[in-house]
């Protein structure tokens, strides 16, 4: 354990190896640590304004999901309300249809039923003038009795 | 054991006995073949085995830690970067935790520190015989006498390396210091403490002993530094070495004081480190 120039070789290397170190050694490796540090804190920041915006979109998209659910909604009410609109509508120009149809008919049946009268009528007259004739055995003037025939045939 | 004619004591010597060259007062500048040659040569001697040992060392933790920086990427680290970075960190928080100051030599140099001091306490965990064989047969080889090769592995088992590092970091201190508080601060922190009064005369009778207290406790700042590192890695080496003595029996045991000793040197190259940051920081902090 003697003490001689060995302490000072000692003392000039480890000079020597701290002055490398802090040349060399410690800045390239503490620039790398600190660029990754930056990098990372770039990255978190680039990741939580990445979230916000996907929460605005998110929120954008519900928004625009609830318009076109009420504007579906809308829709579909003006289709019902069109559509019970035209059965009304229709069932009015059915009815309308069916009324005119139904006086058309009567009127017709009223038509047929005077004719038939009217018919039912001559011949009644005609058949009575006959039978009158047949009864009486003589002419009868047609023009003498005819208004009391026709008189008669009224009242039938 | 080394040789098969030493005694268990000659064995102990031979392994505590670095590899000296010097100017011995008889022979001028020669490798010393005996531990007594090796005192005779006082001061103008240096240990060959520590020197190289240590430099040597300290070109791989460099070289390492310099491969890491230049491919130091800001992407994702590999294997060697992480574990660089890791080191670089953990001393860098230790640094900024400590040493409020800015500067930009403190965490180099409690890095190089703290990996060297390292490295070196590590090559205490190779088993002991291993590297001081090698060396006795490289020495046979360039004809010397085995007998006198003296290899002591570990750096930080001689006082000269420990001791050398801890001065340099004492010559720091006391250059901390005066850049920080200029010359007379450096004086009076040497002597207008720990006795402090404001009447003039009763004051130059206290400076005398605030100098007594304050050298003592700026002396003992390096020299406890060097000496806690020698002394544990030195007992560790003493032990290994008593354990080699006992033959087949020493595996175990080797295994488990290894295993302890992993503990102590790492441990011991944290504090040397954390003393030199704590030393620096209290060399410019004002009182």
């Amino acid at each position: 354990m003697n003490l001689n120039l060995t302490l000072i070789g000692q003392a000039i290397a480890f000079a020597f190896f701290v002055w490398f170190c802090m040349k060399f050694v410690w800045p390239p490796i503490m620039q790398a640590l600190q660029e990754r540090q930056k990098k990372i804190a770039d990255g978190l920041d680039a990741a939580s304004r990445a979230t916000r915006d996907l929460e605005l979109a998110q929120e954008q998209a519900n928004e625009t999901l609830r318009e076109s659910k009420e504007q579906a909604a809308e829709i579909l009410e003006q289709a019902r309300k069109r559509s019970t609109q035209m059965v009304e509508e229709a069932r009015d120009s059915a009815r309308l249809e069916g009324e005119r149809m139904i006086n058309n008919a009567k009127s017709e049946i009223e038509q047929e039923i005077n004719r038939a009268k009217e018919e039912l009528r001559a011949q009644v007259s005609r058949l009575a003038i006959e039978g009158a004739e047949r009864i009486l055995e003589a002419s009868i003037d047609e023009k003498q009795h005819g208004q009391l025939v026709d008189k008669l045939a009224k009242e039938l | 054991m080394a040789g098969t004619n030493q005694t268990p004591t000659e064995y102990i010597q031979h392994h505590l006995q670095n590899l000296t060259f010097g100017r011995h007062p008889e022979h001028g500048w020669s490798m010393a073949h005996s531990a007594e040659e090796a005192s005779e040569m006082g001061f103008w001697a240096i240990h060959l085995d520590t020197m190289g040992w240590s430099i040597g060392l300290g070109i791989i933790f460099l070289l390492v830690f310099r491969k890491a920086g230049k491919l130091a990427t800001t992407g994702v680290p590999s294997g060697l970067q992480n574990f660089v970075e890791l080191m670089v960190e953990f001393v860098d928080n230790s640094v900024k935790e400590t040493f409020h100051g800015k500067s930009r030599l403190i965490a180099p140099l409690s890095l190089t520190i703290f990996c060297w001091v390292f490295l070196m306490n590590l090559m205490d965990l190779v088993p002991v015989d291993f590297l001081p064989m090698l060396a006795q047969k490289v020495g046979g080889f360039f004809g010397a006498d085995p007998q006198h090769v003296y290899f002591k592995v570990v750096p930080t088992t001689d006082v000269n390396a420990t001791l050398g590092m801890s001065l340099s970091v004492f010559a720091l201190v006391i250059f901390y210091t005066i850049r920080a508080k200029g010359f007379t601060g450096f004086i009076g922190d040497l002597t207008l403490h720990p006795f402090n009064t404001p009447n003039k005369l009763l004051q130059a009778l206290f400076v005398p002993i605030n100098f007594v207290l304050e050298a003592v406790t700026l002396l003992a700042k390096p020299v406890s530094l060097g000496l806690r590192l020698f002394g544990n890695l030195y007992a560790g080496e003493l032990i290994f070495i008593l354990i080699a003595i006992i033959g087949l029996w020493q595996l175990p045991l080797h295994f488990t004081w290894a295993v302890f000793h992993l503990l102590v040197i790492t441990l011991q190259a944290f504090i040397f480190m954390m003393l030199t940051i704590v030393y620096l920081s209290m060399a410019v902090e004002q009182h």
